[in-house]
């Protein structure tokens, strides 16, 4: 990030044919000051208390990516609980051992990740915070926001807020409604869903995971990572509805998915011995206690090479669950049961791609 | 029959009339409106559009008073020389001269000539600010006013108290006030408003990314709080320093601000601050991250006196610390004194720290950072032609920016000194005798070569034959030779001095009225001289014997009339921290000189 001062240097010349130093009388020589103290009333009232609202609803994430040009160490996030639960966008960020949620009034906490929704660009993290009742926005109470409504921003853009500093907020318009049409560097962005077009510079570095909130006070969207528009290559100020985040953030809490949830905790039928390779995958060695599961080789004439999985692939998530290593993986991967569709997302540079598994019976196979 | 269906049909058409009710426009949105066009009408025409004076550069400023003083970025004023065209929206281009800078601050203080009736901005309290205030960033973006008159872009305060660090520069915004109002480049030195018209910040600095150098929303003004400690240091036409405690402080792991590392010389020291002592306060505000703690040493010019309290073992210490400078003697002087071979490094050319390392939280070790060097070297590049009508506003001096002005601030402060009655031909022996609050007799002689004390049956001497000057009496800080500058001030002012300047003004001892501060220079001994600024009054002076021991503290508390010249009746005398006596003077005696006055 660059602060700079504003001077201009491209200046053409002040036109000097005016008369210099002419002394024309000033008519409002007096400079008065004008009283607006009744104009700011109730929209100045809604904008505070709203402000008032929110801002201890907003948490600070720093984590990893420092050091790398082009990467920042911080988002934002929402807490969704009061037990702890934050809502963010699942970055590179949060792909770190240690990830540092700080509240608004100053508290550290460290926290996990409970899970995350891809195609969302979705992450649910979790602070130990049981029984501190904290402040957090219900779901339950959102709504959708029509054109021309008046929002606030809120976000740590460029992590000017640190400690118990409130986050940076701005005010805008909701300029359109439509479905995301956006790149990151090279990639399509996985999200295609519809998303709030702002008329502020909401998306700035720090800033995804922070909130749309009305006027009102009213939870409205999640502002996402940075992105450019397909078409006009120009970046893109948006928000993603929380309508549109709120099914999977409650998954995600209570643990209960649309597949019932229960069946990943089953033990493997016996003799089903799915494992990696079974698909063509070759692993990294699993040198430590966490190797992360990169792929290191992928056979010839496997699912996996038809499928398009490559080396230096990092697997991320088994059927949307976060697997932190090498062990985690196959212990995810011999989980799996005939019959099953098995969802692998893979990060590859700076975009998560997406790959779907058939799994047949093990002689099949 | 007839009339009733002209009635019906004018029921129909109001019937059809009314849903249009809903499309008009509420009254208070037009109210507002009125009220926003009136409100910019009456502040644009403070608004400044700063150019060199062969036209090149450019930046905003703001009028502050009515014979012209204006404020405006540093980093504006550096680019554009020393005179320089400031453009107002009555189509008019006035001649301006430096006054004085803040490079630390990036805060410079101007004068537009020509007339004494300029409009002129009124000044805020930008410790009221909120998060959520609507306010107007008038300035000169992108030089688009050709006709000076000024852009206005409209937004809300994002975020206050904010810290950014010099983040490749020197320049340091502390306790700035964050805005999402476009702040574009040219806008810098332009005015921050409220939504009452008052001055509140000076826009400088905006946050910008890979979009390119333009708004993205993050904006950043030097809060006119801070520039109003500076006031009186800007007009004083110095290059002003800012401040620092002499210590560092971290948070501790459980959120405590402590002091993590002191300097021994320092006055923080002096007073008892520790290594590993809790900061519970400084200069009023409580103190919880290590950004507030920089926050509010970021807003105070060196010199001043603020109280801290911190807490060791339970127990919380209220003491008052002198801030020392934040820079080298050297680095500032180089700032004052034009080198036309040496170019003033663009702005925007040096190179901005992509990673200002804002810490997460606040929560590491905060090692002091390696300050980038000030820029070498002083105010802007030649300008192309001075003026001639007002070539003589400019005195280049080192350490100054325009030393025209400490002149007049000067004369200001002798006319004070010149009310205490005649005592240019008072070079002789003076003797003072009275009591002390301590019901000791003393018997003060103030000799061309000397100084003696006679307190109850002890007597202190200081000689004047060379420049060895001693603690005398013991734990005064210097008694004596802080007596005998007193009397050089009174009879020969500058010329008693090696050297004499204008320094500005602080709240005396850091709790008392604002006092303006004269400094001087003897044999390299520094003291400083404090007039009252509501009434002008001449109420006491602080001297050192070095930098590392605590000042003598006089302060004047009753004036007598001895031979037609004021002299204090009662003083006060005090060094670190504790009472050392008050001296009654009964009477004061002055005898011609024997000798050529020294």
């Amino acid at each position: 990030m660059n602060t700079s001062l504003l001077t201009s240097h491209d200046a053409s010349k002040p036109p000097r044919t005016l008369h210099r130093c002419s002394r024309r009388a000033m008519l409002m020589a007096c400079f008065a000051t004008v009283s607006l103290t009744c104009a700011t009333s109730a929209i100045a009232e809604s904008t505070r208390s709203t402000i008032d609202y929110v801002q201890p609803r907003m948490v600070k994430i720093f984590g990893s990516g420092k050091g790398f040009k082009g990467f920042y160490a911080y988002s934002t996030g929402f807490l969704v609980s009061p037990e702890g639960h934050i809502a963010t966008v699942w970055s590179y960020v949060l792909d770190s051992d240690q990830v540092t949620v700080v509240l608004n009034d100053g508290r550290r906490f460290s926290a996990s990740v409970v899970g995350a929704e891809p195609p969302l660009d979705l992450a649910v993290l979790k602070i130990d915070a049981e029984g501190l009742q904290l402040p957090y926005f219900d779901l339950n109470d959102v709504e959708d926001a029509d054109l021309g409504t008046r929002v606030l921003a809120f976000s740590n853009m460029f992590k000017v807020a640190t400690g118990d500093e409130p986050v940076s907020v701005m005010h805008g318009v909701i300029a359109a409604k439509t479905n995301l049409s956006a790149r990151r560097g090279r990639y399509e962005t996985p999200y295609t869903g519809p998303v709030y077009i702002l008329d502020a510079v909401t998306n700035n570095p720090g800033a995804g995971g922070g909130v749309i909130a009305s006027r009102d006070g009213k939870l409205l969207a999640m502002i996402g990572k940075e992105l450019k528009n397909t078409d006009s290559s120009t970046w893109l100020n948006y928000a993603v509805p929380i309508s549109e985040l709120r099914v999977s953030i409650d998954q995600i809490i209570t643990g209960n998915f649309d597949a019932p949830a229960a069946e990943d905790d089953e033990t493997p039928v016996a003799g089903a011995q799915y494992r990696p390779e079974t698909w063509g995958m070759v692993l990294v060695p699993d040198v430590v206690y966490r190797t992360p599961a990169y792929i290191d080789a992928v056979r010839p004439g496997t699912p996996a090479e038809a499928a398009g999985l490559r080396s230096d692939d990092l697997i991320l998530f088994v059927n949307d669950k976060l697997v932190s290593s090498c062990r985690a993986f196959r212990e995810a991967v011999n989980r799996q049961e005939e019959g099953d569709t098995m969802k692998i997302v893979v990060r590859r540079g700076d975009q998560l791609v997406t790959f779907e598994f058939d799994v047949r019976s093990p002689e099949e196979q | 029959m007839h009339k009733n269906r002209m009635i019906f049909s004018f029921a129909v058409a109001v019937a059809l009339l009314t849903p249009a009710r809903s499309f008009a426009v509420d009254p208070a949105v037009k109210e507002a409106e009125a009220k926003r066009v009136e409100l910019l009408r009456d502040v644009a025409p403070a608004v400044v559009a700063v150019f060199g004076q062969s036209g090149q550069g450019g930046g905003s400023g703001v009028l502050i008073s009515a014979d012209g003083y204006a404020l405006s970025n540093f980093h504006v004023t550096s680019s554009v020389g020393d005179f320089m065209l400031c453009g107002l929206n009555d189509g008019n281009l006035y001649d301006a001269v430096i006054v004085g800078i803040d490079p630390t601050g990036d805060v410079a203080l101007l004068k537009l000539l020509g007339r004494d009736d300029f409009p002129h901005a009124t000044l805020g309290d930008s410790d009221e600010v909120q998060v959520g205030d609507w306010v107007y960033v008038i300035g000169n973006p992108f030089l688009l006013a050709t006709d000076f008159h000024p852009t206005v872009t409209y937004g809300i305060v994002s975020g206050v108290h904010r810290y950014q660090y010099p983040a490749g520069t020197f320049l340091e915004y502390a306790d700035c006030i964050q805005v999402d109002a476009s702040i574009n480049p040219g806008n810098s030195g332009g005015p921050l408003f409220n939504a009452q018209g008052e001055l509140i910040g000076i826009n400088g600095r905006a946050s910008f990314e890979k979009r390119g150098r333009v708004n993205i929303g993050a904006g950043y003004a030097i809060s006119i709080n801070q520039i109003k400690h500076f006031m009186d240091h800007l007009r004083s036409g110095r290059v002003v320093d800012h401040a620092t405690l002499g210590a560092v402080v971290a948070s501790r792991s459980d959120g405590a601000i402590i002091v993590s590392n002191i300097i021994e010389e320092s006055e923080a020291f002096r007073r008892g601050l520790l290594e590993g002592d809790e900061i519970v306060s400084f200069a009023g505000r409580p103190i919880r991250s290590v950004n507030q703690f920089k926050n509010i040493l970021g807003i105070y010019p060196k010199g001043w006196k603020l109280p801290l309290v911190y807490r060791r073992d339970e127990e919380k210490r209220e003491i008052y610390v002198r801030l020392r400078g934040l820079h080298q003697e050297a680095e500032l002087l180089s700032q004052g004194g034009r080198s036309p071979e040496q170019p003033m490094p663009e702005p925007e050319q040096q190179p901005e720290n992509p990673e200002p390392e804002k810490k997460p939280d606040g929560g590491e070790p905060e090692e002091q950072r390696r300050r980038p060097r000030m820029p070498i070297p002083g105010h802007g590049p030649p300008a192309a032609k001075p003026p001639e009508q007002y070539r003589h506003l400019l005195v280049k001096k080192s350490g100054f920016a325009n030393y025209y002005f400490n002149q007049q601030e000067q004369k200001r402060i002798f006319g004070l000194l010149d009310s205490l009655g005649d005592y240019a031909n008072a070079s002789g022996t003076w003797s003072l005798i009275g009591r002390t609050d301590r019901d000791q007799a003393f018997d003060l002689t103030l000799a061309p070569q000397g100084v003696g004390l006679e307190l109850g049956e002890q007597v202190f001497l200081q000689t004047l034959d060379d420049v060895q000057f001693a603690d005398e009496p013991p734990e005064t800080g210097g008694l004596l030779i802080a007596l005998h500058q007193l009397k050089q001030m009174l009879i020969r002012r500058e010329e008693g001095f090696a050297e004499l300047y204008y320094l500005g003004s602080e709240p005396l001892d850091g709790f008392g009225p604002q006092v303006d501060v004269l400094a001087t220079s003897f044999e390299g001994l520094e003291s400083f001289w404090y007039f009252r600024k509501s009434d002008g009054r001449f109420v006491g002076f602080n001297s050192s014997l070095d930098d590392q021991t605590d000042d003598c503290e006089v302060r004047f508390l009753n004036w007598g009339n001895w031979q037609g010249r004021q002299f204090p009746k009662d003083f006060q005398v005090r060094t670190a921290a504790r009472d050392f006596a008050v001296f009654h003077v009964e009477k004061l005696s002055i005898t011609p000189p024997t000798v050529p006055a020294d």
